[in-house]
């Protein structure tokens, strides 16, 4: 079942330099779902647009962001649609944030008042949303909620100084959910993590999903070796276009858009193939998204292009079933 | 091989505290040699004293016992006038994680250039000097128009990483530290500096020692690894020993938790 529905989503930031104004097309006409029991992963590079699309995908919308266009549609677990791009910033904030759809953002930690404890916080959270909730019902819930994501019930009653990075990261999960809403999109998660405790924060996403605490993950990083591990289907990002949609193994095995493909090239996995066939890159760099290519945005990088590339932009069509492409290589004419 | 660079027993011991002192043995007791037109990696996570011991070598910090040889010359007790220090300079060359702190935001990128045309005795505005300018920057893949004349905020961090090792080019050193010199740029741009570190060793036999925590890279490119723990090397090896017969069990839960591109792990 179809939990949230993007449809040619457009954000995009108004930059004023010089009494100039431009604006810096970030998120543009996005489309994605995300279904009951999976993990998307979204991956692309750094100033690609992703951490905005959570944003955007939330309708956190803070200027210089602002909204320009599409739809934002979640079904909740009753079967009331959503259309999160109608709703005020005030029932965003009463009615869905949090309850139906909650974020972790990059660098979550530094959310955490470091005079209070866990369970003070947690309490603040859940008052946002339901205000005659009492602390003790919110502080059951928090212990119970610690417990079975594997971390001690100790946790409630620390400060936020006494965790380390990924009990840290973990118990920020754990209060985003405590409301148990449909969607959890997580930016980041573990990359600020040393690889030993990466693990950790991977498995307890896993097990939110796994007792229904959420129904689906939106997974954002720059980091495909990381992304597939948690991740069914996988989308590509590009200078603020999705460029790939496809399960993760399909995509892995069998990357259409040149830059998916020269994305996986460059990974330096630790996989002996890997060493075998050694490293490849990407010539160039990604184009300023305030005045983007009129054609496909990758065209200028990419070995393959052609005249139509530079002159029209590719649609996402789907070429074979769940596999979608940006690329006019792959669209039959 | 003759061996270029010998570490032999070199410690650091850092003290803290000032009723109570603390010591940190940042690297502890460590040993290993280096020959020409090697690149060997130096991996372990933050805080393993990786940094400490590149730094030990670069003449930055100053070791707290043992010693450094480079070329038959001990690094911390042989150079003592400004010409010794300058031939040391001219051999043994650093590049690092932030290319945006290894610039002057003031000056124009030129300026990196023509410091390292001073260095190896070249008059900055000769004709000569510009040519050398010009190739290096071919070699490492930027148009001068591109970068000259322009300051490194106008550039992006892979442009600067490149003017660094085009730096590098006009020096040519015997010994090349390279502290995580790829870790703050884009995956699909990592390749390119990689492949000039390995140009740098089969066209020039430059020794690159390569500092990261990142093992997959390290995996990739390196002749030989060493894995650092607690200011210890644990263990070393070709990458293909470290991978599959990996001895310390530091290593393996390392290698067991790295996620790679083609293995899912089951949760």
């Amino acid at each position: 079942m179809e939990r949230l529905n993007i449809s040619n989503l457009s954000a995009y930031y108004r930059q004023l330099i010089v009494n100039k104004e431009y604006l810096v097309k970030a998120v543009d006409k996005v489309s994605l779902n995300l279904m009951e029991g999976e993990v998307l992963g979204v991956v692309g590079e750094s100033g690609c647009g992703k951490s905005t699309l959570a944003r955007a995908v939330m309708m956190n919308i803070i200027p210089p962001l602002e909204y320009i266009g599409g739809r934002i549609t979640l079904t909740t677990r009753e079967g009331n649609v959503l259309e999160l791009n109608k709703l005020t910033r005030n029932d965003l904030k009463k009615m869905v944030w949090g309850k139906h759809v909650a974020i972790v953002p990059q660098d979550a930690m530094s959310a955490l008042m470091p005079t209070l404890k866990i369970k003070r916080i947690a309490y603040d959270i859940v008052r946002s949303h339901e205000d005659s909730v009492d602390y003790s019902t919110v502080l059951e819930a928090l212990r119970n909620r610690l417990t079975s994501l594997g971390l001690s019930e100790r946790v409630a009653d620390m400060y936020p100084f006494e965790l380390s990075g990924g009990m840290g990261q973990r118990t920020v999960i754990a209060m985003a959910t405590l409301l148990s809403p449909e969607v959890l999109i997580v930016d980041e998660p573990t990359s600020a993590l040393d690889v030993l405790t990466q693990k950790t924060v991977l498995k307890t996403l896993m097990d939110l999903l796994k007792r229904k605490y959420v129904d689906s993950i939106m997974f954002i990083s720059h980091d495909i070796a990381t992304v597939r591990q948690v991740a069914s289907r996988i989308a590509v990002m590009y200078a603020g276009k999705i460029v790939e949609v496809a399960p993760t193994e399909e995509i892995l095995q069998n990357p259409l858009h040149p830059y998916t493909k020269g994305l996986m090239e460059s990974i330096a996995s630790l996989e002996p193939e890997v060493r075998r066939r050694g490293i490849k890159y990407i010539p160039g760099q990604p184009p300023s998204l305030i005045n983007p290519p009129s054609g496909c945005r990758f065209a200028d990088r990419c070995s393959f292009a052609m005249d139509i590339c530079r002159r029209e932009e590719p649609a996402l069509v789907e070429v074979s079933p769940d596999h979608s492409v940006a690329c006019w290589l792959h669209i039959r004419r | 091989m003759d061996a270029i660079l010998r570490v032999e027993k070199l410690s650091k011991v850092f003290e803290s505290g000032f009723i109570r002192r603390s010591l940190v043995k940042a690297v502890d007791n460590v040993s290993f040699e280096l020959s020409e037109g090697e690149i060997v990696s130096l991996v372990g996570q933050s805080g393993s004293g990786k940094t400490t011991l590149a730094k030990i070598i670069l003449r930055l910090l100053e070791p707290s016992s043992g010693d450094v040889w480079f070329m038959d010359k001990n690094v911390w007790k042989d150079l003592k006038t400004l010409d010794d220090l300058k031939w040391y300079w001219k051999n043994v060359h650093a590049i690092f994680q932030n290319p945006y702190a290894s610039f002057n935001p003031f000056y124009k990128v030129d300026r990196v250039l023509n410091q390292a045309l001073k260095l190896i005795g070249k008059e900055p505005n000769s004709e000569e000097a510009k040519r050398v300018i010009e190739e290096s920057l071919k070699f490492v893949g930027l148009g001068p128009d591109e970068v000259l004349g322009k300051y490194p905020h106008q550039l992006s961090g892979g442009q600067l990483q490149r003017i660094l090792i085009a730096r590098a080019w006009i020096i040519k050193p015997k010994l090349l530290i390279a502290d995580e010199p790829v870790s703050m740029l884009d995956v699909s741009t990592r390749g390119k500096i990689i492949e000039l570190f390995d140009i740098m060793r089969k066209k020039y036999g430059t020794t690159i020692l390569f500092v990261s925590h990142d093992l997959g890279i390290s995996y990739v490119i390196s002749d030989r690894i060493f894995v650092m723990y607690q200011g210890k090397i644990i263990e070393e090896g070709s990458p293909d020993d470290i991978l599959l017969n990996p001895t310390h069990e530091y290593t393996k839960e390392l290698i067991a938790s790295v996620p790679t591109l083609y293995r899912k792990w089951s949760f």
